[in-house]
């Protein structure tokens, strides 16, 4: 291996790179672009639940009830209804979400000490909405009885609840660090995947046959820039997610970089592959993108909990190198875990770095077909 | 011009239908997607990795940890033998919720003393954290409600009672597959018509038609055909296989559902015909169409609810087809509504579409002439 060589092949690339100035502002804007899109559209956070209240009651325990759910900031009164026909048509119409509906002898039971319940309707069809608002609800009810001084006739189990790593469960610390390596994923195969299938559509491939740069050296050089620029995307998106977006960064910064150019190296080993595979520029972007970005959103953990997936799914994700990049990050990002509690998520990675590295090495023949 | 509209048509549909890739890319794509929603990209929280650490080790304690398992929303995959283990298992993220009963568990409920239970969750999944720390106090709460009463309490609690409607299993299946006829009409639709006027201009063939006696708004209308075949045979394919295979209600009518599809494919269409007025070669429509189309699905409320987004993004989502149409195929499938409750939206739809689809069709003919 040839040091001189290498560095001129990375000069080369760069002054190419260089002159695609279009190009070259796309590297840096998508990722920007993406991580403000996604990181504000994407939100599982439930803040703004309309409702609407039936009181039948109008007594002062019910107008209590319903001043417990103003209270709280996650529900907003649209209407005072009269009849049940007005819920429906409240529902329907997706101008509410939630119903409360409070019985005639409301007020008076609770003044005698006699059991009784409200009615609730939850409009079921955003299934991860309504099981969060079915729970505030829950949460409010206890809230009211604790006010009122109720207690129950059972015996009292207190459950502590600690949540751990992202205390105020913002779905935005869940988000972003999955985002990242989704980001990252999809640039470095985007970056490499035109670079060698390009010199193939130039005809400049047989130019490069005919010197004495060997496929490694040629592919280490190819990967220097791009990795570069990679690495700067990186950066980039780590300080717009922590100074911007207020995500904690609790676990090593170094560790962090560390991982992400081990990842990056696969990546961008990866789109090379890929454009060397298949020697056509408009092919090799676009297999770039599908096989990169599919994965990486659906099978890697970023928002769809892998335990939910058919087996044989859940078997097909330990070969998404996304998969542990994703886990690496939030572990680093919001539990500031060690090497320790991710050796064998990383050592993975590396493996799979280095085997598309040398697949890209050895699918690089240097020879006209 | 209905003749000369005909045969052109006719052409269209031969040209489309000719190439393979593009038979199997049409056919292929929505059943991948169904496929997708209906098995990958699902919120629901079953089968929480669950760590469970018992001080008590009585028959409260152990009953209660039968009431976890048997939920099905916990398995208890592991059981530290102390608190410290318990962290570890959470920090290397083998269990996502930890419960400890603790010493003295049986002994104060007996007592009628609150008795203790201390629950860790990993908050990285804010989603899931939040949906399976109600869980836990449902599962809590029915619990102690089957045990015997303590002696002296005559108070009463108000409970709520809660009902779901429209989907009241809450599956986020149901919530996510009606949304995919929205997707894969816009997807394939734009990416159809968009290609076919472009692929006419790149081989040169647009200049044969337009010494033809056919007007520019006759050539436009013979290209929306192809598009508008598929987009309703797409529709008709997702529902059958959403309703049959996957078991999704449909409550509303299907002549209502073709009737808004019709309405939605305007505005599609008008955005391909758009898109083909701005590209040059079939690779940037096809950029084109992939850059209008991640923005759209995600300020659309596809996966996430529209009130959640900031103000200036919900603003953004009033210019979108899809946002309308989610909510008529949502409000067909699962409400059960028709035309008296979803006026608003197929107006909006239709006013949008024919404004897209002139813009759009007097552009096209000013670049022609």
């Amino acid at each position: 291996m040839g040091l001189l060589r290498i560095k001129a092949m990375a000069q080369k690339e760069w002054i190419q790179i260089r002159r695609d100035r279009l190009s070259l502002a796309m590297a840096f804007l998508l990722p920007v672009m993406l991580l403000l899109i996604y990181a504000y559209a994407i939100t599982f956070d439930v803040n703004e639940i309309l409702m609407v209240v039936y009181d039948q009651d109008k007594g002062s325990m019910s107008r209590e009830l319903s001043a417990e759910f103003t209270r709280s900031d996650y529900f907003t009164l649209v209407a005072s209804l009269d009849s049940y026909e007005q819920i429906d048509r409240y529902l329907d119409s997706d101008r509410a979400r939630v119903a409360l509906v409070i019985p005639v002898d409301f007020s008076k039971r609770i003044r005698t000490a006699k059991p009784t319940s409200a009615e609730v309707i939850v409009d079921g069809s955003n299934s991860n909405t309504a099981t969060i608002a079915l729970q505030y609800i829950a949460a409010i009810g206890e809230q009211f009885n604790r006010r009122q001084g109720l207690s129950p006739a059972s015996p009292t189990i207190e459950v502590k609840n600690r949540v751990w790593y992202n205390p105020e469960l913002k779905s935005r610390n869940f988000v972003i660090p999955g985002l990242i390596a989704l980001i990252m994923s999809v640039i470095a195969s985007v970056l490499t995947s035109l670079t060698v299938a390009r010199e193939w559509d130039r005809g400049t491939m047989e130019q490069l046959i005919s010197t004495p740069v060997k496929p490694v050296e040629l592919v280490i050089g190819k990967l220097i820039p791009y990795f570069l620029i990679g690495f700067a995307d990186t950066v980039l998106c780590v300080l717009i997610s922590t100074f911007l977006l207020k995500v904690p960064l609790r676990g090593s910064v170094g560790l962090l970089f560390a991982v992400s150019a081990i990842f990056l190296v696969g990546g961008l080993s990866f789109g090379l592959l890929l454009s060397t595979v298949t020697k056509n520029q408009v092919l090799a972007s676009q297999l770039g993108m599908l096989t990169s970005f599919l994965p990486s959103f659906l099978f890697s953990g970023f928002i769809f909990n892998i335990s939910n997936m058919p087996v044989p799914l859940q078997a097909f994700t330990y070969t998404v190198s996304a998969r542990y990049f994703v886990s690496v990050l939030k572990g680093i990002f919001l539990k500031g875990i060690g090497m320790r509690f991710m050796a064998l998520e990383v050592a993975l990675l590396s493996l799979y770095g280095a085997v598309v590295f040398l697949l890209a090495c050895r699918k690089l023949r240097k020879r006209i077909d | 011009m209905m003749e000369r509209i005909k045969y052109l048509a006719i052409k269209e549909l031969i040209q489309t239908f000719r190439d393979r890739r593009r038979r199997i890319l049409i056919t292929i794509s929505p059943l991948i997607q169904l496929f997708l929603f209906g098995y990958v990209a699902i919120l629901d929280v079953n089968n929480v990795s669950t760590a469970l650490l018992d001080l008590d080790k009585s028959q409260e304690s152990r009953e209660l940890a039968r009431r976890f398992e048997g939920s099905g929303y916990f398995t208890i995959t592991a059981l530290p033998g102390s608190p410290e283990e318990m962290g570890h298992l959470l920090d290397r993220g083998a269990v996502l919720v930890a419960i400890q009963i603790n010493r003295g568990f049986s002994r104060d409920i007996k007592k009628g003393v609150p008795a203790g239970l201390q629950v860790l969750v990993d908050g990285t999944d804010s989603n899931t954290a939040l949906i399976a720390m109600g869980y836990v106090s449902t599962i809590v709460g029915i619990f102690s409600r089957d045990l015997p009463a303590p002696a002296g309490v005559t108070a009463e609690k108000a409970y709520f009672r809660t009902r779901v409607w429209y989907n009241p299993d809450l599956k986020s299946r149901n919530f996510f597959l009606p949304g995919v006829i929205a997707l894969i009409i816009m997807l394939t639709c734009l990416m159809v018509t968009s290609m076919a006027i472009v692929r006419e201009r790149e081989v040169g063939t647009i200049e044969q038609l337009m010494v033809t006696p056919i007007r520019p708004l006759e050539l436009v209308l013979a290209k929306m055909v192809p598009a508008s075949v598929i987009g309703i045979a797409q529709m008709v394919l997702v529902t059958a296989l959403g309703v049959l295979w996957f078991h999704v209600p449909i409550k509303g009518t299907f002549p209502f559902l073709f009737l808004c599809t019709g309405v939605y494919l305007l505005s599609v269409l008008g955005i391909g015909l758009f898109i083909s007025t701005i590209s040059k070669t079939q690779q940037q429509a096809l950029m084109a169409s992939f850059l209008f189309f991640q923005p759209a699905v995600l300020l659309s409320g596809f996966a996430t609810p529209i009130e959640n987004m900031p103000q200036v993004f919900q603003y953004i989502t009033y210019a979108s087809p899809l946002r309308y149409f989610l909510v008529i195929v949502r409000g067909v499938f699962l409400k059960g509504v028709g035309m008296e409750v979803l006026w608003p939206q197929v107006l909006a739809l239709l006013v949008l579409g024919t404004a897209i689809f002139l813009l759009s069709a007097m552009r096209f003919k000013k670049r022609l002439a």
